[in-house]
């Protein structure tokens, strides 16, 4: 009798859960289903186009997400694996649209004659989808360890990532003879199985592409997150010293999860590329990098919900008000920033969630759920301390 | 071969001390209060314009004003990018302590704002900001005066809020369509504007046939180490440099022993700021000036900071010079020659050749500098005991 007792709640707890996830398929796969199928029907291609380059940042909103809003790593530097991805995979448009043994037109302009060793893999295929996603991860995992390891934290790893996309950006612009330099490579008039990039077909498989991308890496986010591994990640950005003391190494779970990062932006990076039709070292600009982490903050730390939403919002607010008053764009951004980081820091997502969570939830007939990210709790508690006695 | 090695370290010690001057108020605000200002860059660019328009004062006096204007641009652009950062510490960041990664997001926005400010800033614009500011404020003082803030206080401000910004606009949109165009145009163009240095800062000293000290670099040098004196005495000859010190090593003891911890945080974060404004007066001596100035120094200058260690200024200082001379040394290609043009060493040319840009010097600066972090991870001077903690 009283092991049945003590069951039951925990039954009931499980079934709740059961029925949050099954919501949360449906739910993902209805709006999946709406930007494939009833998108399509109201925009117009150029919009559409839009759209569906806001949906590849939006992978790299959620990449961010799962470092700092889940592991409290903030990253200045993710341009680096969203510019990796979208070279690796401009590299084989390039080689794909030439008949074989010739060399894409720019390397003449700078009197190469052979073609560098690192763009021999790039003609296949098969290579060029592993490499969209290990080459950031590499690099990525390898950043990430040599900055861990000496659990160097907090801003200093900030502005470890800044400067290495400083760096990447002059590695990437100076190098006309490897890369093309400051030009980019084209890809709108490349040739992609059989079919011209830039073609309205061409335009609507990547758009689909980018939504099914979308939904992949949001299971795999939400994966990684909701288990053990998510427990872990979520300790580690409260508290990383307890972790250590219970016997924990952070250091190999932040590597990884950094670089999984990293292979999230640099699918995203390929998508945007074959979207926007060119890939230049300017989205390793500094400005670009942080805008990503804004997204996230909008939206919501920590709610991958809002990541995507964080994303394709403020995109969209940006080409509207760029397009119309180009001036004012830049102090809209900076009083975005200021509002989201002193009177938002939980986001849209966040707000709604402590504004109308209760009532979704009794509608829904869920258990509440306790927010995954409360600011005042974990890190400003910590160390706001000393400022808050000092004034007292 | 030695006329070569006086230049490289001369030219290396004067991109250094361009660092040094740069990072100078990074290392205090950082060092000290733990706060990463990204807006830094842009505090140096308001000192950069303020020096450009003492400069046209100078040549509307004519006489020798032109020839000795840099002499009152350096403490207006201390004191113009000194109470910038009052006002920023002031109404941002005070209310960030403790949360870096939030300070860094805010002064980024803040960043973000004074470009566009120096792009767009007309008078019908200060005009309309002053509008804004003189409602919103008195409102609010006449409100809390006569009235139970506390009570009235979560619909009170955001109604004066819109309703200052409505009129500020209404006022700007008048203004705007009223006035004349030489009035309403905006103060600087969006392009970069030149700073002609005075007279007896062009040319140098020449040594030998092909060496040349410039002027300006000897300038700079000169400014940088009477910086680094003033700042040192200040913090460690003053009551008040006494009582940052205090705060930095214990804010909770300080403040129990009746130091004003606020005001300290506020002096602090004025000082970093007014040196940034030093910096900025002091590149325009090397190049043009635009509104995106600031990006240009940012990232270096927190590598200084990195390199050195937080809390120590002479960190900062052999950082600077080390990270300088390293940069030009590989930059120019002054490595390359060090080696015999042997099958041997061919390797080795090849290599340093390579990296024997501006720009490739700076991604071989910083595998180093990531090499060095292997070896001392909170740089050159760590700071001791529990307060590493950030």
């Amino acid at each position: 009798m009283a092991t049945d007792m003590a069951v039951q709640p925990r039954l009931a707890a499980k079934a709740s859960q059961k029925r949050k996830l099954m919501i949360e398929v449906v739910a993902v796969i209805a709006i999946a289903l709406v930007l494939i199928v009833i998108m399509p029907m109201l925009l117009s291609g150029f919009r559409l186009n839009l759209l569906g380059r806001f949906l590849a940042l939006a992978i790299v909103a959620l990449g961010i997400d799962l470092i700092w809003g889940f592991t409290g790593l903030l990253s200045l530097g993710h341009g680096i694996f969203f510019a990796l991805g979208g070279y690796a995979f401009a590299m084989y448009l390039e080689l794909n649209t030439l008949p074989d043994g010739q060399m894409p037109e720019f390397f003449s302009l700078y009197g190469v004659t052979e073609l560098p060793l690192f763009w021999q893999p790039f003609n296949s295929f098969p290579f060029t989808l592993l490499a969209i996603f290990v080459i950031p991860a590499i690099v990525a995992g390898l950043l990430g360890y040599l900055v861990f390891r000496n659990r160097i934290r907090g801003v200093y790893f900030s502005i470890l990532t800044q400067a290495a996309l400083v760096v990447f950006f002059n590695l990437f612009n100076g190098q006309q003879k490897l890369i093309n330099g400051t030009n980019g490579l084209k890809t709108s008039t490349s040739v992609f199985l059989g079919q011209e990039v830039g073609t309205p077909a061409m335009r609507m498989v990547f758009y689909i592409t980018t939504v099914i991308a979308l939904v992949a890496m949001y299971a795999l986010c939400r994966w990684l997150t909701s288990g053990r591994f998510g427990r872990m990640l979520v300790a580690i950005r409260d508290d990383e010293n307890r972790v250590r003391f219970s016997g924990y190494d952070p250091t190999a779970f932040k590597v990884l999860v950094f670089a999984v990062s990293g292979a999230i932006a640099g699918i995203a990076g390929a998508l945007y590329t074959v979207q926007s039709g060119i890939i230049s070292p300017q989205v390793m600009d500094i400005a670009f990098s942080i805008e990503m982490v804004i997204w996230v903050a909008v939206g919501g730390r920590a709610t991958l919900v809002g990541a995507v939403l964080g994303a394709v919002l403020v995109n969209m607010a940006r080409s509207l008000l760029s397009e119309r008053f180009p001036d004012v764009w830049l102090f809209f951004q900076g009083a975005l920033f200021l509002i989201v980081v002193t009177t938002l820091p939980d986001g849209i997502i966040g707000w709604g969630r402590r504004r109308f969570g209760p009532a979704i939830s009794s509608a829904l007939g869920l258990a509440p759920t306790d927010l995954p990210y409360l600011d005042d709790s974990a890190e400003a508690e910590a160390v706001v301390e000393t400022p808050e006695f000092a004034e007292k | 071969m030695l006329e070569g090695l006086i230049g490289g370290l001369f030219n290396g010690i004067s991109i250094g001390a361009v660092l040094l001057i740069v990072a100078l108020g990074l290392a205090i605000v950082f060092g000290l209060m733990g706060v990463i200002n990204l807006a830094h860059g842009e505090l140096m660019m308001f000192g950069a314009y303020t020096t450009f328009v003492v400069q046209n004062v100078a040549k509307s006096i004519g006489g020798i004003a032109p020839e000795v204007y840099i002499f009152a641009a350096l403490p207006m652009a201390f004191l113009v990018s000194a109470l910038l950062g009052l006002l920023l510490e002031r109404t941002v960041i005070r209310y960030l302590y403790g949360r870096p990664l939030e300070t860094l997001l805010a002064t980024w926005g803040v960043s973000l704002i004074l470009i566009q400010f120096i792009r767009s800033v007309s008078w019908p614009m200060l005009i309309g900001l002053a509008v804004f500011a003189a409602l919103f404020l008195v409102g609010r003082w006449v409100l809390t005066r006569y009235t139970d803030w506390e009570q009235i206080k979560s619909w009170a401000n955001p109604v004066f809020l819109g309703l200052s910004a409505a009129i500020a606009g209404l006022t700007l949109f008048l203004i705007e369509s009223s006035g004349s165009d030489k009035f309403t145009r905006a103060w600087f163009s969006t392009r970069n504007v030149d700073v002609t240095p005075p007279s007896w800062l062009r040319g140098g000293i020449n040594l030998g046939a092909t060496l040349q000290f410039p002027f300006a670099r000897l300038f700079i040098i000169v400014l940088t180490a009477l910086c680094l004196a003033a700042v040192y005495w200040f913090l460690n000859g003053t009551a008040w440099g006494l009582r940052i010190r205090s705060v930095t090593q214990n804010r909770g003891m300080s403040a129990c022993l009746g130091i004003p911890t606020e005001r300290v945080d506020a002096l602090t974060f004025a000082l970093g700021s007014g040196l940034a404004g030093i910096a900025g007066c002091a590149v325009t001596l090397l190049g043009s000036v635009g509104p995106n100035l600031g990006a240009n120094y940012i990232v270096d200058a927190f590598m200084v900071v990195v390199v050195g260690g937080v809390g120590k200024l002479v960190g900062s200082i052999v950082a600077a010079l080390v990270i300088g001379i390293t940069t030009y040394l590989l930059g120019s290609g002054t490595l390359v020659l060090m080696f015999p043009p042997t099958d041997f060493f061919k390797p080795m040319i090849d290599f340093f050749t390579f990296f024997a840009t501006t720009s490739m010097a700076k991604v071989m600066v910083f595998a180093l500098i990531i090499a060095f972090l292997q070896v001392r991870p909170a740089g050159l001077f760590p700071p001791k005991g529990r307060s590493v903690e950030l």
